[in-house]
Order: structure tokens, then C-alpha cells, then sequence
């Protein structure tokens, strides 16, 4: 009998751990995003209190990081158990997502309230549309060609403020004998792809970028301008501090906030840390969009809304994606978070003066440019990235063999 | 018979045995057969051929990374080991204060990773860390960039790692010295031999068992080194310090590059059976017939 009990207690353990099922809440989504800083928290809390005003329950959950946020999501909907909504980046991050039907269809929501003459630039609307149909919710843009500017330093130094890149170059010695660092740079590859982005495109101009980044023209690539951005790009090195390697974005946006340093070219986002400080634009600091066409490249954010087995969920996720183009929440997010709203109609009277810049220049529709990712996998902008990356820390890396090996990712199938 | 005996303790460890199969065996098959796809964000049936190796050890990144990791298998199990030693060696003399000294050698042990990582980050950053402070102390020769040189950053890492496992040597050492007979240190002395040469000669070989015990512990780490590189320096600067595990994690994740993460992570597994199974023939084969002879 006591064989019999522990024979039959070793079969039943491995039972034990089953898990318990969930219940449904009427209205619950529950929302993947990695908006975890303050203002970001700001922004994310403006779509969650209009959500509980439609009688939903908003279920939170902030992820640390958006690589990691992006691959809980991916886990989570192979997995069996995805969230109501997620967020990814404009770009093709979710492309295999689609293509595989894991996502919810919002073409229902989408005709209905005629999503495609509101939402601008129309560019927005070619990332959410596959096959005709739109699988997600363009929600703010990001613009990452922006050159910030301490104005004292540039008083003290007694130089002019650079309006392009080789401006910048000509005064930089200036600024580093006053003992100054010229350009404060956060050593890690996006960082260095970002800045490197803005170089490009700023000395070749949006029309040859799109050759590259979307038509992987290799003529283009070789008709010996893309040489003299990479030279450019490591002559920027001369103007940097050793501290750089693996340094975050905003501890560099904190040396220009403090005037330890003169320029960081960064995104739109580090507007926010001068805010936080205190400081205001084109007073205290002021913003260039480098060269001498300017440009607004459209990063920014995406939800999705994978799909789910209980056909109620389909319904909450369609009322969702409404919400978040609604005008008056759209006004409202984006002036918590900083960034340009996806429809012209919403009011951004709040919007300091390097945020009006960006609003003005959005409307030209030849000022709009679109980034690697937009068109290519991040397999393949990483891989760039990184060749970028080894370029301006590898003063023994040749431009000639950089040159080949972009050359082999511009070809590659990544 | 074979089957009835200890029937209960059999259809307990079943569970085990089939959990270590599928997870094992069964994952390993499909990390290779995934390897041979051009599976991007989601698994997926694509099959290319070899293609996902051939872009892998046709990769600069790849290369730096397999470097790094016997550059540190090296640096960190060799530096574990003499530095573990001595420590354990010094402590031996019957000092005033040995558990005092024993808690202050162990406790990085104690750590993680990350914590370790941080710490060595802020201390070697040039310009807020040791570098600095000698600088504000009226040292300006002094220079400490090991960390944001491409060519030495690795050692860097190398330092930090070895800061923390060596107290963990050092114990283990001890208890092999603490275990040896008075009785052949008096042999020793009245033989004569340099206090040196007795630790070296004699003392050494007769605790191979700890010696042994520690290197294998050690290098089991090597291979999976990923947090303290990831808090230190996140494989920079450029991606001078990047490793295997790095690789293979960020083409899981960031760059929903799955097959390429496959593909990597199927020749580590090569690479640590290529290591380990001379060691496991030794061990289950050449051993037990050693014992029947």
C-alpha cells in the first residue's frame, strides 16, 4: 500500500504545477510599451485616463527598454497570451508580425472614420499598410536630425552658431582650446548610427538617401559621395572626450545642459532634459537642423494589437485604436511627450519654439524624409550600425573597407 | 526486472528525464534546424542552406567576439587561479585577522555581475573615475583608459572578473591547505626546503583535487559570461568587447535575426562540446576501466 501511495504521489506531482486561468474584466486591455522616464509617464497616463473615461480598465505594463519590451511582446503572442495592444517604433520591427497574421486587422476602424485623409504625413500611413489594410496606429513622430546648442558657450567662445555640419567642423577647434568639449556623444551604436544618420543626410540630401536605404542603389552608393560622409563622420572624433564609450544619451544631452560641452546631435527627445532643467529654447540653448536643406525624418511610435482567441477582445482593440487618434487625445499626449502629433488638426499651442520648427517644417511635404528603418529590418539597419559603429572607433578601419562592407550589407538579404 | 526495481524512485525522476530530453536534446535539434532557415522575428520554415554560417564566420563582429572569449578564458581562469592561490597561500601563515581578511577576499564573490560591472565601469571611467581623482590629486601623468580603448578594454573586463572570483579560489585553496598534515611541514622544515618551494613542489600537487575543482568551476563560467561584459562596458567601445553570448542574444531580441542567433549559438554548443568531450571520455570511459583493471 505505501508503494502503491508513492508511485501513484510520483505520477501526480508533475501535475501540480498547472497554472490558473485569468478572468476576463469587462473592457480590460492590458498595454505593452517601455514609455518609462517621466514625461514619458506623462504621455502614456493622457491615453490611459481617456481609455478609463470610455469605461475601460487600463492595465499597465512598462518594460524597461523598448528591445526588451518589443521581444516580451513577440514572446508573448507566440506564446499564446498576447497583450490588448503593443508598442513598436515606425518601422518595420512588426513587418513579419503581419505577415505572419499575427496581428489584429483595424481596416473595420480604419474606413470607417477615414483614417487615411486625416493622417499626416502620408507617409505614416505606407508603415501601417499591408496588403490594403491597416494593422496599426501611428501615434506621435520623432525626428532625430537635430543639432542642440548651448548659447553660452558659444557666446563665451565668441563663435558663430553652426547651421551645418562643416560649420561646426571650422569652429570646433575654437570651442577646444577655450576648454570646452565641442561635441558630447554617447559612445553606443544607435548613438553613433543617429549621428551618423544626420551627417549623411545632411551632406547627400533626402532624395540620395532614399536611393541607399530603399532602392539599395549600389551606383549611387559608390559615386564617391558616401566617402566623404564617412570622412566627415570621423573627423567628428577629434571633437569628443574619452569618456564617450557607453554613454547614455541623456547624460550626454547633461553636458550641453550644463556647458561642459557645446553641440549634441540628437533626436527631438532631448528637448525634455533641457525642460527638466529648467532652460528654454532659443534662450538658454538653442536647436539647428543641420545643413543647408532641412529636414524632418519621421521616427516615432506604433501600437499593434496582435490578435486574440476570445472574439471580444477584437472589439476592445478596435474602440482602442480609435481612441488613439482622436483628436483631443492626440493634442493632449503629444504635448505631454514632447513630440509632433500624426494629424494636422490638433491643437499644439503649448509647443515651445524648437517644437514649432518641426511643426512648420512637417507641412512641406519635400522637408519629410524617411529613415533606414522605415524601409529595412533591424537585422539589417544593426548590422549597418554596427559597421559604423567599428568605423569610428577603429581609427585603422579604411574607408575603403568600410565602403566594401556596407557595400555587403546594402546587397545582403537582411 | 531492471525495470521493476525501485519502480517509485524511477517514475519520480521520469518528469527530469524528460524535461533534460525535450529541453536538451529536443532544443538543441531545433536550434539547428532553425539555424538552416532565414527565420527573422518569429520562427519560420524558410530554408536557406548553410546560408545563416556563412554570414556568421563571414562577420567582423563574430571574429572580435570569438576572440574576446579565449582572451578571457585565458586571462580570467589563469589569473583566478595564481592570484586565488596566493591569497590563500598569505592567509595560511596564521595572520592576526584571517576571517576578517577571508570576508573582505570573498565578498566580491558575493556580488552579481552586474553589481560587479557598475562598480569597475565607475572606476575605470576616465572622466569621473580613478583616472580623474588622481588628476584632481595633482597625479596628471597618471592615465587609467583601459576601459574606452578598443585594445585593452577587454583586460578591463578581464580585472573586474578576476576581482571577483578570486576570493572564490582563495577559499577553496585554503581548505585544501588547511587539510594538509602538520606533520609534513615538519618533514619540510627539517629537510630544509624554502618555505616557496615546499608551497610549489609539495604542497601544490598534493592539493590537485581543489586545484582541479576550482578550474572546472571557473571555466563553467567562462563560456556564459554576458552580464558583467553587458554592465561594464555593453560590448563597446564600438563592439571591441562583444562575446559569443552577446551575439546570440542580440540577434534573438534587438535585431529579430533568429536564424543568425540559431546559427551562433549552435556553433558555441560545438565549441564547448569540442572542449568538454576529451574531459567526459576521460572521466566516464578511460576512468572506470582504469578502476576494473
Amino acid at each position: 500500500m505505501k508503494k502503491f501511495i508513492s508511485i501513484l504521489f510520483s505520477l501526480l506531482l508533475p501535475l501540480s504545477f498547472t497554472s490558473a486561468s485569468k478572468a476576463d474584466g469587462h473592457m480590460e486591455a492590458e498595454v505593452i510599451h517601455w514609455w518609462v522616464s517621466g514625461g514619458e509617464q506623462a504621455a502614456i497616463s493622457k491615453f490611459a485616463e481617456a481609455w478609463q473615461d470610455m469605461g475601460g480598465t487600463w492595465v499597465d505594463t512598462a518594460i524597461t527598454g523598448g528591445e526588451n519590451a518589443r521581444g516580451t511582446t513577440v514572446n508573448r503572442i507566440i506564446g499564446g497570451n498576447p497583450p490588448t495592444a503593443a508598442q513598436f517604433n515606425i518601422s518595420k520591427q512588426f513587418a513579419d508580425l503581419v505577415e505572419q497574421g499575427l496581428l489584429q486587422s483595424l481596416e473595420e476602424v480604419a474606413s470607417a472614420e477615414g483614417w487615411r485623409d486625416f493622417i499626416y504625413p502620408p507617409e505614416l500611413i505606407e508603415t501601417c499598410e499591408y496588403n490594403g489594410e491597416f494593422y496599426c496606429v501611428p501615434v506621435n513622430i520623432h525626428s532625430s536630425q537635430w543639432m542642440w546648442i548651448n548659447n553660452e558657450v558659444f557666446e563665451k567662445v565668441g563663435v558663430p552658431k553652426p547651421n551645418t555640419i562643416q560649420d561646426f567642423i571650422a569652429v570646433a577647434p575654437q570651442i577646444q582650446e577655450a576648454g570646452y568639449i565641442p561635441l558630447a556623444l554617447g559612445g553606443q551604436p544607435w548613438q553613433e548610427g543617429l549621428m551618423f544618420g544626420v551627417i549623411a543626410s545632411s551632406t547627400l540630401g533626402f532624395p540620395h538617401m532614399a536611393k541607399l536605404y530603399r532602392d539599395k542603389d549600389v551606383d549611387a552608393f559608390r559615386d564617391g559621395k558616401f566617402e566623404l560622409v564617412l570622412q566627415t563622420y570621423r573627423d567628428m572624433n577629434k571633437f569628443i572626450d574619452e569618456g564617450a564609450p557607453g554613454r547614455l544619451w541623456n547624460d550626454a544631452t547633461a553636458m550641453v545642459v550644463e556647458g561642459k560641452a557645446a553641440v549634441q546631435i540628437m533626436g527631438d527627445w532631448a528637448r525634455g532634459e533641457f525642460a527638466v532643467a529648467g532652460q528654454e529654447a532659443k534662450v538658454d540653448y538653442d536647436c539647428v537642423i543641420p545643413g543647408n536643406e532641412k529636414y524632418v525624418s519621421l521616427g516615432g511610435d506604433v501600437f499593434v494589437f496582435p490578435k486574440n482567441d476570445d472574439p471580444k477582445v477584437k472589439d476592445i482593440q478596435l474602440k482602442m485604436a480609435s481612441m488613439m487618434v482622436n483628436p483631443t487625445v492626440q493634442a493632449k499626449f503629444n504635448n505631454a511627450k514632447g513630440s509632433l502629433p500624426m494629424r494636422l488638426d490638433v491643437d499644439t499651442s503649448a509647443a515651445d519654439a524648437c517644437m514649432q520648427m518641426g511643426l512648420e517644417l512637417i507641412q512641406q511635404p519635400s522637408a519629410i524624409m524617411r529613415e533606414s528603418d522605415d524601409w529595412n529590418s533591424p537585422a539589417f539597419t544593426n548590422a549597418w550600425d554596427d559597421i559604423i559603429s567599428e568605423f569610428r572607433n577603429d581609427p585603422s578601419y579604411a574607408i575603403s573597407a568600410a565602403m566594401d562592407d556596407l557595400e555587403d550589407v546594402l546587397t545582403s538579404d537582411l | 526486472m531492471f525495470f521493476t526495481k525501485n519502480l517509485a524512485s524511477k517514475i519520480a525522476l521520469l518528469p527530469m528525464i524528460i524535461i533534460s530530453l525535450t529541453v536538451f536534446v529536443g532544443c538543441i535539434i531545433y536550434s539547428f534546424v532553425y539555424s538552416l532557415t532565414g527565420s527573422k522575428l518569429i520562427p519560420a520554415f524558410s530554408y536557406v542552406g548553410f546560408k545563416q554560417y556563412e554570414r556568421l564566420f563571414k562577420s567582423r563582429k563574430w571574429d572580435v567576439a570569438v576572440e574576446n572569449i579565449f582572451i578571457y578564458g585565458v586571462v580570467f581562469t589563469v589569473g583566478c587561479l595564481i592570484i586565488g592561490f596566493l591569497l590563500a597561500v598569505l592567509i595560511d601563515q596564521k595572520i592576526r585577522g584571517e576571517s576578517l581578511f577571508r570576508t573582505i577576499f570573498l565578498y566580491p564573490y558575493a556580488m552579481s555581475f552586474v553589481v560587479t560591472g557598475l562598480v569597475w565601469k565607475w572606476v575605470l571611467n576616465p572622466t569621473f573615475g580613478l583616472e580623474h581623482s588622481m588628476h584632481l590629486w595633482g597625479f596628471e601623468w597618471f592615465q587609467l583608459d583601459w576601459l574606452v580603448n578598443r585594445e585593452l578594454a577587454i583586460y578591463a573586463v578581464c580585472i573586474a572578473a578576476v576581482w571577483q572570483g578570486a576570493g572564490f579560489v582563495m577559499v577553496l585553496m585554503l581548505a585544501g591547505l588547511r587539510g594538509i598534515d602538520e606533520d609534513i611541514w615538519k618533514s619540510l622544515s627539517i629537510e630544509g626546503v624554502p618555505k616557496w618551494k615546499s608551497y610549489l613542489f609539495v604542497i601544490l600537487p598534493m592539493i590537485r583535487p581543489m586545484v582541479v575543482t576550482s578550474l572546472v568551476l571557473i571555466a563553467a563560467g567562462v563560456v556564459k559570461v554576458y552580464d558583467l561584459i553587458l554592465a561594464l562596458t555593453s560590448g563597446g567601445p564600438g563592439y571591441a568587447t562583444t562575446t559569443p553570448a552577446m551575439y546570440v542574444m542580440e540577434n534573438f531580441f534587438s535585431r529579430a535575426n533568429l536564424g543568425q542567433a540559431f546559427a551562433a549559438s549552435i556553433i558555441m554548443f560545438l565549441s564547448v562540446v569540442c572542449i568538454l568531450a576529451p574531459w567526459a571520455f576521460y572521466e566516464f570511459y578511460y576512468r572506470s576501466k582504469e578502476a576494473k583493471a
